[in-house]
């Protein structure tokens, strides 16, 4: 039999792995599952990761950015309280913080989805590490931009909107990518407190087949890649924002 | 008319105003010298309350704000829309096209429409001699043209009156002129102002009067050809020698 281009491939990925493992059977296993693991993966993925690190990375922007402006406010109150925030929460590891909400918070009568659990967990935690970001990205425009903005007329809200956060935007991408890229990472911390995310299912699928090794480099590898597609996508926003930059 | 009664500025411990009075009439053109430290930049800041005055009151066409018992953030909004300023350091919107920086404050603080807006901002630009550079970034244009797109915003908010804080200083010298030409033609058109400067030859040319400040007080104020030639106080002497 003449050998197809995918038979040639398929045989040297066995020759490979023959001289791993010694024991072909063991090889033609391996690829099995790596096969067949794949599409739970990519399901847990589709249907838990990247919904999970959306949505809270949205929720937690708003947070920071409040944050951060009550962080520059010239209202104590409002300081005092995004220091709290802040403080508390890089102060206290992500899981326990999640434990807390959903293992915690029953026992005072609220019980929550495990999937909404872990929005709130990493939307309070976003919010937290992002604020700092977004207050230093504030921070570093230059005052006269402000005095510019009001020698038109504007307040401080228009001056905010219309001239300093567009400028800050531009400044906080790339920090703000590190915060986006940890937190798909982050949410396989989400598959302790039941959230059947990409992590949960490999281990469900290693739990029953035992290859531990192959299963969770898949799903390592997989994380590679999404947050590879981010890098790319950062890269992209930044030269699009950089327009007006010499 | 614009009027400051017995403005005083404290910046913590240093006092910068001591006591300023001075009143402008509608149309004219009064240029202020002085030492660095003198409180000049301070003195127009005050006028459009980027530094809020620790006492004294401010006119400007009828409108009043006295600093002496707290003034509400709203005044202050409302009354820096009688002031158009020009600042050292151009302070254009890096993120905003050179018809764009024009267009804002007509759009967002006036509420006037985008088509109005670009409409005035394109004759702006086009009477700074800019006309062809409406949709050039900031970073894309020279010192002197950035300055006088920065002429335009203020100008398009159509205030009472323009301040000028040092203009041309941040320029190199051959920039100069294209700038202060601009100023002379406002001048002529009959725009009330207030140039801080070291232009002494735009003070001759186009002032209708020169103040000279010295320690936070007006020292002397008269006529440009006056005040340059026939000084009357020390201090005026003494500054004048020293630039000349």
């Amino acid at each position: 039999m003449v050998p197809t281009k995918k038979s040639l491939r398929n045989g040297l990925v066995k020759m490979y792995l023959n001289s791993i493992f010694p024991d072909p059977e063991r090889a033609d296993r391996l690829i099995e599952i790596a096969k067949t693991s794949l599409q739970p993966l990519l399901e847990g993925a589709v249907m838990n990761t990247i919904p999970l690190t959306i949505i809270s990375f949205i929720i937690g922007i708003i947070l920071a950015v409040l944050t951060a402006l009550a962080r520059i406010s010239q209202v104590k109150i409002f300081q005092v309280i995004a220091r709290v925030y802040v403080s508390a929460i890089r102060g206290t590891p992500l899981l326990v913080q999640l434990f807390i909400i959903f293992y915690g918070l029953p026992n005072l009568g609220v019980t929550l989805d495990p999937f909404i659990s872990a929005v709130i967990g990493f939307s309070l935690s976003v919010g937290a590490y992002a604020s700092e970001i977004i207050r230093a990205a504030i921070i570093s425009i230059p005052k006269g931009q402000w005095e510019a903005g009001y020698s038109i007329g504007m307040t401080y809200t228009q001056a905010l909107k219309r001239i300093i956060l567009p400028q800050a935007t531009r400044v906080s991408i790339p920090p703000l990518s590190n915060t986006f890229i940890s937190l798909v990472k982050d949410t396989s911390l989400a598959s302790l407190v039941l959230v059947t995310e990409m992590f949960r299912r490999a281990q469900e699928i290693a739990s029953t087949n035992y290859e531990f090794l192959l299963v969770y480099s898949e799903a390592a590898f997989v994380y590679w890649v999404l947050c590879f597609f981010l890098s790319l996508l950062q890269g992209f926003m930044e030269k699009r924002l950089d327009r007006y930059m010499s | 008319m614009i009027s400051i009664k017995g403005l005083y500025k404290q910046f913590g411990q240093l006092e910068v105003l001591k006591g300023i009075d001075l009143v402008v009439e509608k149309g004219k053109v009064v240029v202020v010298i002085g030492p660095s430290g003198s409180g000049k930049t301070t003195m127009l800041r005050c006028l459009n309350v980027l530094e809020t005055p620790t006492k004294g009151a401010i006119s400007i066409e009828g409108q009043n704000l006295d600093f002496s018992n707290g003034v509400p953030k709203k005044q202050i909004t409302s009354f820096r829309r009688l002031t158009g300023m020009v600042f050292q350091s151009y302070n254009l919107f890096p993120h905003k096209t050179a018809l764009q920086n024009v267009m804002e404050g007509p759009i967002i603080v006036k509420g006037e429409s985008k088509e109005a807006a670009r409409k005035k901002a394109r004759a702006l630009l086009e009477k700074v001699g800019l006309g062809d550079k409406v949709d050039y970034y900031p970073a894309q244009l020279s010192g002197g043209q950035q300055q006088r797109v920065g002429i335009a915003r203020a100008l398009a908010m159509e205030p009472e009156v323009m301040l000028f804080d040092e203009p041309t200083s941040a320029l190199d010298p051959e920039l100069v002129g294209e700038v202060l030409k601009v100023m002379k033609d406002l001048a002529q058109e009959g725009m009330t102002m207030i140039v801080v400067t070291h232009e002494m030859r735009f003070a001759r040319e186009a002032a209708d009067e020169v103040i000279f400040m010295d320690g936070g007080v007006i020292v002397e104020r008269n006529k440009p050809e006056e005040i340059f030639t026939n000084p009357r106080e020390e201090r005026t002497k003494k500054f004048l020698n020293m630039i000349q």
